[in-house]
């Protein structure tokens, strides 16, 4: 396991060297971050992939609302008239059109077939809607509506639109939330090795003392060593991660969410940001357990 | 130098020293006696701040141990050269950075101008890429010795350094600490060697201390 992480000790500095190179704590701690990286690449891509998702959905429903017009065959022509004129006077709503026969079919398609005779089926009519950026007065439409065209039922998307907009921005909530974890779980690991690294070399510390030693120097030694090893491990773990997450199946071919988990563009920037946030952690980790130590070991 | 005002040490309810008050003037000699187990390291670690007194009051350099903050003692230290009885090195790196550590640590790893001297005056100039488990426990101690006088400390606090030595490397140990002693640093070593004592008296005036029933005494002129 140790063979995971290439030998550091030659990228020690002189402050590094006073501590024994070998330990399992050493390669424990780029093994973790390394883990940790490879954890956080697929939690950045689920993140932004409901990112993604969220705001589609959100752009594809927006500014946009259906009118149903349900009424017996001879009156259906005059109540979609109706509520188009209604419409037209309507403050907020920018067009509204009926589908053709042709575009109601194709809607029905997925589940009826292409054939589907919609001219001798009670199908309703529908009217499509779309609004300013303001938006519209749903109730008063909805009152107005059921005076001019009884049989008129508005569906302002809401509904569906709502609870999948709140599913994605959960779902990147839930991205978001696991790079927090991985961090706070990567900072306790590190923590904790870093502790054993310093209970461990007790007889290093005190000799570095007899000669005079400050604490910050002994601290320094860990720390720097401790955060090379994060950020290295953190580094191979990333490069796994984007491999990994690259050869995942393209977002173009069909298949919804899963296949379009993934970086598109700029995004693929982020995760390299994970070996450098993973020293910071290291670093902050390992110098608040160093310092925590040396005081317990007065 | 180092002064001791009614110092007392106990640990885990056994008294080990008791009422000791004396002074450390600049650049003298003094020689610690007292059977094994008597205190003569937990005096020595007392002297360096590596043990604080349960009661009473160790000054060194005109401060209080007790009053340094960690990093002032730790600066302290650096006028003081300590050999410890069981020599503790750091076992990965070789003998010469091993020497060179309290050079080190304190900024100044570059000037290894007296190192080869050193080494060679110890006799271990053939040694300097062993590694500490390699060496012998004379060689530990000579080495302790060398890492001690590097940085040409003020004070030297040596526990038993010729323990491990034969008589012709004691006394040129001896030689060394005479010599810097004349050079004006004080010098305090325990040991149980009264040759090594009566060697000493006869070049310097070095004093002799004596602990017994947890008290340490000047001893008489009879060593």
């Amino acid at each position: 396991m140790a063979g995971f992480l290439p030998d550091m000790s030659r990228l020690d500095g002189p402050v590094a060297r006073v501590v024994p190179p070998t330990g399992h704590t050493a390669w424990l701690t780029g093994f973790t971050a390394g883990t940790m990286a490879f954890l956080a690449v697929f939690a950045l891509a689920l993140s932004f992939a409901a990112g993604r998702l969220a705001d589609r959905w959100s752009d594809a429903l927006a500014n946009t609302a259906t009118i149903r017009v349900s009424a017996p065959s001879d009156q259906i022509e005059r109540q979609a008239g109706a509520v188009l004129d209604v419409l037209s006077t309507t403050p907020g709503i920018e067009s509204a059109r009926a589908l053709t026969d042709d575009e109601q079919r194709s809607l029905l398609a997925p589940w009826f077939g292409a054939d589907l005779p919609v001219e001798s089926l009670p199908i309703p009519r529908l009217i499509e809607i779309v609004t300013s950026d303001e938006g519209f007065d749903a109730t008063g439409l909805r009152l107005r509506l059921s005076a001019e065209a009884p049989g008129a039922v508005l569906d302002d998307h809401g509904r569906w639109r709502a609870p999948l907009v709140i599913a994605a921005g959960r779902l990147r909530l839930l991205g978001i939330l696991s790079i927090t974890l991985i961090g706070a779980t990567m900072a306790a690991m590190i923590t904790l090795s870093a502790n054993a690294a310093l209970a461990s070399n007790a007889q290093v510390i005190r000799v570095l003392r007899l000669v005079g030693a400050q604490d910050n120097y002994i601290a320094r030694a860990f720390v720097r060593r401790f955060t090379l090893r994060a950020a290295v491990g953190a580094l191979i773990g990333m490069a796994f991660g984007m491999v990994a997450v690259s050869l995942l199946p393209s977002p173009e071919t069909e298949g919804g969410f899963l296949t379009g988990l993934g970086f598109q563009g700029v995004e693929w920037l982020f995760p390299l940001a994970l070996p450098i946030v993973a020293a910071l952690v290291a670093f902050a980790a390992t110098r608040m357990a160093a310092f925590g130590k040396l005081r317990e070991l007065t | 130098m180092i002064a001791f005002e009614k110092v007392a040490y106990g640990y885990g309810g056994t008294q080990i020293l008791s009422d000791i008050t004396l002074q450390l003037q600049a650049g003298s000699f003094h020689f610690l006696t007292g059977p094994s187990g008597a205190g003569k390291t937990t005096f020595l670690r007392l002297c360096y701040g590596e043990l604080l007194a349960t009661t009473g009051t160790v000054n060194l350099f005109d401060q209080d141990v007790r009053a340094l903050a960690r990093d002032d003692l730790a600066r302290t230290r650096r006028r003081m050269g300590i050999v410890h009885q069981d020599c503790q090195f750091l076992d990965h790196l070789p003998l010469a950075a091993n020497i060179m550590l309290p050079l080190t640590v304190s900024g100044r790893g570059s000037e290894t101008g007296d190192l080869a001297d050193l080494m060679t005056w110890v006799g271990l100039s053939h040694l300097t890429d062993a590694l500490p488990p390699q060496l012998s426990g004379g060689e530990r101690q000579r080495a302790a010795v060398a890492r001690a006088v590097i940085m040409s400390p003020d004070v030297i606090l040596a526990d038993e350094p010729t323990g491990n030595l034969d008589w012709e490397m004691s006394q040129r140990l001896l030689t060394l600490l005479l010599e810097l002693n004349k050079m004006g640093k004080t010098i305090l070593v325990a040991t149980h060697d009264l040759n090594l004592i009566r060697t000493a008296k006869a070049q310097v005036p070095a004093r002799v201390l004596r602990i017994k029933d947890q008290r340490v005494q000047l001893a008489g002129a009879d060593l």
